[in-house]
């Protein structure tokens, strides 16, 4: 069914229903608990995961499959953002035209990238994706003001034209919205002290997420997907079989623009405003992180990437001196004091040390990203029990 | 008219004269192997065939077509495949998956976006596949990673990938290089079967003798990059040139 075999068309489900349920999953803790600030279940956070996570899963096809590092990703994601933005001031506060312009300008602008770095493999490649991604920020800051608005960023006025949809609003920006429901429409259910937030947005996200992983997974498992592997491996008996490298190259390219322009449509519609930043190279180096802290290659590693860095980016930036304060009162005051300023600088805005820390210790210990630990993890307790007696019906391990 | 014509092939590096006047004609469906000492310029000579180096003279011809100027993958298209002197496989994937990609470029050509079929649903390649991998006694390995292969069964996937493209021509690179004696009687063993099949055209460099003569129809003797003598096996083995260039004049 869909052109998947049986395993993975149950992983799919999997991936399905982890993400419809994603909303309770994330909120375990009650409300007035002390371990409510670890709940990730409000939609803010939720809309980012799904996201981030087509962003690397497009990216993953590239650097994954072909092993071909680009730094200058974000590009096409910014790329998406504006193009979304500027359907929602033209057309209409209806977010599917913005997401369909986004990826396509998203793929326009990989196969203009593309074309030129691929002519080029290594680090020169990855040099010259981060130099055209860079010229793309500068140029959105300086020469592009009329169509990015520089540095205040771009966002959706009570002067737009708006030609589908201008009559139905007065006196406010209305919401983006899918055919009337509007994005930031969420519906609170309490239950057990527990206030689960069921967000449309984040629904929109976390759909079309899912739909996308799927068309990745058809990829992984396509005769395409084999040939992006076999360039990794060995370009040379490539070329030497009859099969030309570089229009591959610059599909799987392309493709992964496309899904980097449509992460950046979907940001614009969940969050209308863009501005330059999301250019940076900064922003492109968190994607690469994502998928190599996740696992590059493998078809989850980079949403398992996308959704820890998110989670412990939002997570980390909120515990602030007091709140360290409260966990160490238990000891002696000079201790609490002592261990709240060895904490604090990995806290709060230190974040990105921690994640630098963590990033290192990935990539020492498991170079197969957060995978790979799964995997081991699989392994030992699966050698324990059959060290605890024979299980006859278990299939041998690999 | 050979199926392979090489005429005044020249190729200089800086001051060395690697190909002086190489004139070369391979006959349809024989075995033509290309012997002499070190820095003869035989792996000049090969590469100037496959497009990775271009000849400063002379003109190669496959099949009345020039080869000159093409691309590797455009040659390999022609129906020129090629085995190197280290194995050239894919190491991260599976064995299956090695004879798989020669077969889809086969029939899809240079490129084929076929992104969204799945290589499990084509029947007729993967049946491909297995008769190659059969005929070369690997179908039991097919899951294994190539890349952890010996180096005589890496050979072995070396070959059933060109030949699961048809070639009418096959290239072989010294193709019992660094070999155990009992890989190098299996690849022979090997090579003397699809001669048997008398489907294609072999060109051999090769440094073992016992290799070259018990497959070759026809031996060039190449020395200081221009042939010496070309004939059949029986009468290189006591050419007195032949002697001269490997052995040096004493003897």
């Amino acid at each position: 069914m869909l052109g998947l075999g049986k395993r993975d068309l149950i992983f799919l489900a999997v991936v399905l229903a982890l993400t419809l349920a994603a909303p309770v999953l994330l909120n375990p803790f009650a409300e007035n608990s002390g371990l409510a600030q670890f709940n990730a279940g409000y939609p803010d956070l939720m809309q980012r995961i799904a996201i981030f996570a087509i962003f690397a899963v497009g990216f993953n096809i590239l650097f994954g499959l072909t092993g071909y590092l680009s730094f200058g990703h974000a590009a096409f994601l910014g790329v998406g953002s504006y193009s979304a933005l500027w359907m929602f001031k033209l057309l209409s506060l209806n977010i599917i035209p913005g997401i369909i312009l986004a990826v396509i300008m998203g793929g326009v602008f990989a196969l203009a990238i593309g074309y030129v770095s691929l002519r080029r493999s290594g680090i020169y490649f990855s040099i010259l994706t981060l130099a055209f991604a860079q010229m793309s920020y500068n140029l959105a800051y300086s020469v592009l003001t009329p169509i990015t608005n520089g540095e205040s960023g771009l966002q959706p006025d009570l002067g737009d034209p708006r030609i589908l949809d201008a009559a139905s609003s007065s006196g406010s920006v209305p919401p983006t919205n899918i055919f009337g429901l509007a994005m930031s429409e969420t519906w609170k259910v309490d239950f057990l002290g527990r206030v689960f937030q069921f967000n449309a947005g984040y629904y929109v996200c976390g759909l079309i997420s899912v739909l996308m992983f799927y068309l990745a997974l058809r990829i992984f498992r396509s005769p395409f997907g084999m040939m992006l592997r076999a360039v990794k491996s060995n370009q040379n008996r490539l070329n030497y079989t009859g099969l030309n490298t570089r229009p591959y190259m610059l599909t799987a390219f392309v493709i992964s623009g496309m899904y980097a322009g449509l992460a950046g449509g979907l940001m614009a519609a969940m969050d209308p405003l863009a501005g330059p930043d999301r250019m940076q190279w900064t922003a492109s180096g968190e994607v690469v992180l994502m998928t190599i802290l996740g696992g590059a290659g493998t078809m989850l590693g980079p949403v398992l990437g996308a959704g820890f860095i998110k989670y412990f980016e939002n997570i980390f930036s909120k515990i602030n001196d007091h709140v360290l304060q409260g966990w160490f009162s238990v000891f002696p005051h000079w201790l609490q004091d002592l261990l709240v300023t060895i904490f604090h600088p990995f806290m709060g805005k230190g974040w990105n040390l921690t994640l630098g820390l963590l990033f290192m210790l990935v990539v020492i210990f498991l170079p197969g990203g957060l995978i790979e630990g799964g995997n081991r993890l699989m392994r030992l307790t699966r050698r324990r029990r059959r060290d605890d007696g024979p299980r006859p019906s278990e299939a041998p391990a690999e | 008219m050979g199926i392979l014509e090489v005429k005044g092939v020249g190729k200089r590096f800086g001051g060395l004269q690697a190909l002086g006047d190489v004139n070369l004609s391979v006959r349809e469906n024989t075995v033509h192997a290309i012997i002499g000492p070190n820095g003869a310029g035989k792996s000049t000579l090969l590469n100037c065939l496959v497009g990775k180096l271009i000849p400063d003279t002379g003109s190669v011809l496959f099949s009345g077509q020039s080869v000159l100027g093409r691309k590797p993958h455009e040659i390999n298209q022609m129906g020129i495949s090629r085995v190197f002197q280290t194995p050239e496989i894919f190491g991260d994937l599976t064995v299956l998956e090695n004879v798989l990609i020669p077969c889809f470029a086969k029939r899809d050509g240079a490129y084929r976006l076929h992104a969204f079929e799945t290589v499990a649903h084509e029947a007729e390649i993967n049946a491909q596949a297995e008769a190659m991998l059969k005929g070369v006694k690997m179908w039991e390995k097919r899951a294994a990673h190539a890349g952890t292969l010996s180096r005589g069964d890496k050979r072995r996937l070396e070959l059933a990938m060109c030949l699961a493209q048809g070639p009418k021509l096959l290239l072989l690179d010294e193709p019992t290089a660094g070999m155990a004696r009992a890989d190098t009687n299996a690849t022979i063993a090997l090579l003397k079967e699809i001669k048997a099949r008398g489907d294609i055209t072999m060109v051999i460099i090769e440094h073992d003798m016992e290799v070259v003569f018990s497959l070759a129809d026809r031996i060039t003797v190449l020395a200081q990059g221009t042939p010496l003598v070309e004939d059949e096996p029986e009468k290189i083995k006591g050419h007195p040139k032949v002697k001269e260039a490997y052995l040096g004049e004493a003897h």
